[in-house]
């Protein structure tokens, strides 16, 4: 039976269902009810919630736990998520599985609490210091939300890396009807024998690190994990592609963005211009191939990236699309939102 | 023949990279000997900083996280909660307990975390080459107070200890030293009490050992030794500065 949720408690309610029995956050909007949500729901599930000192605290309460084997979750807001970023290197670095939750609001600086996608950058080419990634979505509704937060601590297991669910203010805040997934038997998981369970003992005593003096030592670990990020690329891309076969205009976009395209898609269509959508759900890794295999076909003309941001996501698109078609940019920042109309018109005046 | 002494069985074959007489692998010692004579062989976690002591997880026989720099408590508390049967220790030096981490000690110490902190005060950043440390005496030099820390331009000491016990988190604060003999019998008597108070879930404890950097404060390990004892123990009084019974 479908139930109306607000997006942040849907997703809070998602990652019990996946297993998450360990929570550490902070207040920040437009976040809030994560941790509103996760202070009386992980008592009830018999998990760990702690309301931090502050999102570095957090993030290395995460850590801690991630390492003793815990599904462990934080959630936070584009301020927050800069100074959790250390955390999220060492996490990296450490080979830990957790989930951040980031739902963005504008900046820089202390900015404002109005949806944003300006987090792009410090998402998919690392954030903190060092050379690591993470597995990272950008869901476009409430549901598409719930679905990814179920699997993500799957995933996150599977590579031992952070998973990153990159969401918006809007995704948030917005009640929509979803369907929820049943609750993982947590006790069922398979054990993570690299964990710091505490019964390790000469031979079989486990180390949680990430400091490797050694060159070639650290080297190997950077070396596993762009490994790890390759098998990402091949096996876990996800991306929605709509009435890209005919068109002669691709707009592409992601999270909140990309489902305003669509709209704007369907009423370009209705006005006879040939157009089509490229909506990234995996923004790491990045779905180059539904770009270059668009960028071939001889009706497409052009590709328009919108985001909610001065530009990030389009130098990936840019990147993938190769010079091969032009790629020109549509963005709002500052915490405005695109409209279906807004697109419709940047493409009957400026575009076509 | 009987045997009169070991080695304990709590720290590994790895040999400690401290400098010669420094006070770090006596501080080991006591806490791998006090895990061993409570039979945590097979229930415990340790968390090491950042700092001389980071390769503590190298050294202590028992699963270990190593730290982002200042955030162990955090860490520890995270370990703690997750499997409260075990007994959770973090240690951290005086630059990533009360520097940068000063936020981490005071929460989890306010939050009265079932964890026990082992706080190793020389007054020094030791591993990155004597910079100032929070804890660093009036008129002692450092590479960052050559000419020796002056108030008013450095700031003055701060007495970890005496500030954690006006919270009503911690079961356990003892300050001691680890200048000579009789004191290192003290201290792990001290660590005995911290550990059977996170045994008896009675909260936060923490042992603040006074400690000796021959390296960096430029003296022989015997006149750092005296150091300690003449002139740290005069700004950082011994004693046990809270206690639930």
């Amino acid at each position: 039976m479908k139930k109306l949720m607000k997006g942040n408690e849907a997703i809070a309610e998602a990652a019990v269902r996946g297993g998450c029995r360990a929570f550490f956050g902070y207040p920040i909007t437009p976040q809030n009810e994560i941790p509103e949500y996760m202070s009386w729901r992980q008592f009830e599930v018999g998990g760990a919630f702690v309301q931090a000192e502050s999102e570095v605290a957090a993030i290395n309460m995460v850590y801690g736990a991630a390492g003793a084997g815990a599904r462990a979750m934080t959630s936070s807001s584009s301020p927050g998520i800069s100074l959790k970023q250390e955390g999220i290197s060492y996490i990296c670095g450490a080979e830990l599985p957790c989930v951040i939750v980031n739902m963005v609001r504008c900046g820089p600086g202390l900015g404002g609490i109005q949806p944003a996608q300006s987090d792009y950058f410090q998402s998919v080419k690392g954030g903190g210091h060092g050379d690591y990634r993470m597995l990272v979505y950008g869901p476009a509704s409430v549901q598409e939300a719930v679905d990814i937060m179920y699997t993500a601590f799957d995933k996150a297991d599977k590579y031992r890396m952070p998973v990153m669910i990159l969401g918006d203010g809007m995704l948030g805040q917005i009640m929509e009807a979803v369907e929820l997934p049943e609750m993982v038997d947590v006790a069922s998981l398979p054990k993570k024998e690299w964990a710091t369970t505490g019964e390790g003992h000469g031979a079989t005593r486990r180390i949680i690190n990430s400091l490797y003096i050694q060159p070639d030592a650290l080297e190997e670990v950077n070396n596993r994990l762009f490994s790890r990020y390759k098998e990402l690329a091949d096996k876990e891309v996800m991306v929605e592609e709509y009435m890209v076969s005919d068109a002669e205009i691709i707009i592409t976009g992601y999270g909140t963005v990309g489902r305003v395209a669509k709209s704007a898609v369907n009423q370009l269509r209705e006005k006879g211009i040939k157009a089509g959508l490229i909506r990234p759900v995996t923004l790491f890794p990045f779905p180059a191939a539904a770009y270059e295999r668009a960028a071939s076909q001889d009706n497409v003309k052009q590709f328009l990236c919108v985001e909610l941001s001065m530009g990030q996501m389009v130098e990936d698109v840019r990147l993938s699309v190769n010079g091969k078609k032009p790629v020109k940019f549509f963005g709002r920042s500052g915490g405005n939102v695109v409209t279906p109309d807004d697109i419709v018109s940047v493409v009957m005046n400026e575009v076509k | 023949m009987a045997t009169v002494f070991k080695k304990t069985d709590m720290l590994t074959e790895v040999p400690f990279h401290y400098c010669p007489g420094c006070t770090h692998g006596i501080a080991h010692r006591l806490v791998a000997e006090v895990l061993d004579e409570m039979g945590c062989q097979n229930n415990v976690v340790g968390v090491a900083p950042v700092g001389c002591a980071v390769f503590a997880y190298n050294y202590f026989n028992c699963d270990m996280q190593q730290a982002s720099h200042g955030r162990a408590p955090a860490v520890a508390s995270a370990i703690k909660r997750v499997a409260p049967q075990n007994i959770v220790f973090a240690y951290q030096g005086d630059g990533d307990l009360a520097s940068i981490g000063m936020a981490e000690i005071v929460h989890s110490a306010s939050r009265g975390d079932n964890i026990t902190v082992v706080f190793i005060n020389n007054a020094i950043y030791g591993m990155t080459g004597g910079q100032m440390a929070p804890t660093t005496l009036i008129g002692q030099t450092s590479t960052t107070c050559p000419g020796g820390r002056c108030a008013a331009q450095n700031g003055n000491p701060i007495r970890v200890c005496e500030m954690l016990a006006t919270l009503d988190g911690p079961a356990y604060i003892e300050r001691v030293s680890l200048a000579d003999v009789p004191s290192i019998r003290k201290a792990k008597k001290a660590l005995q009490k911290a550990f059977n108070c996170q045994k008896e879930g009675k909260g936060f404890t923490l042992i603040e050992m006074l400690s000796s950097c021959p390296t960096n404060w430029k003296m022989t390990p015997e006149q750092a030794l005296d150091y300690t004892k003449n002139e740290m123990q005069q700004i950082f009084p011994l004693g046990v500065f809270k206690e639930v019974k």
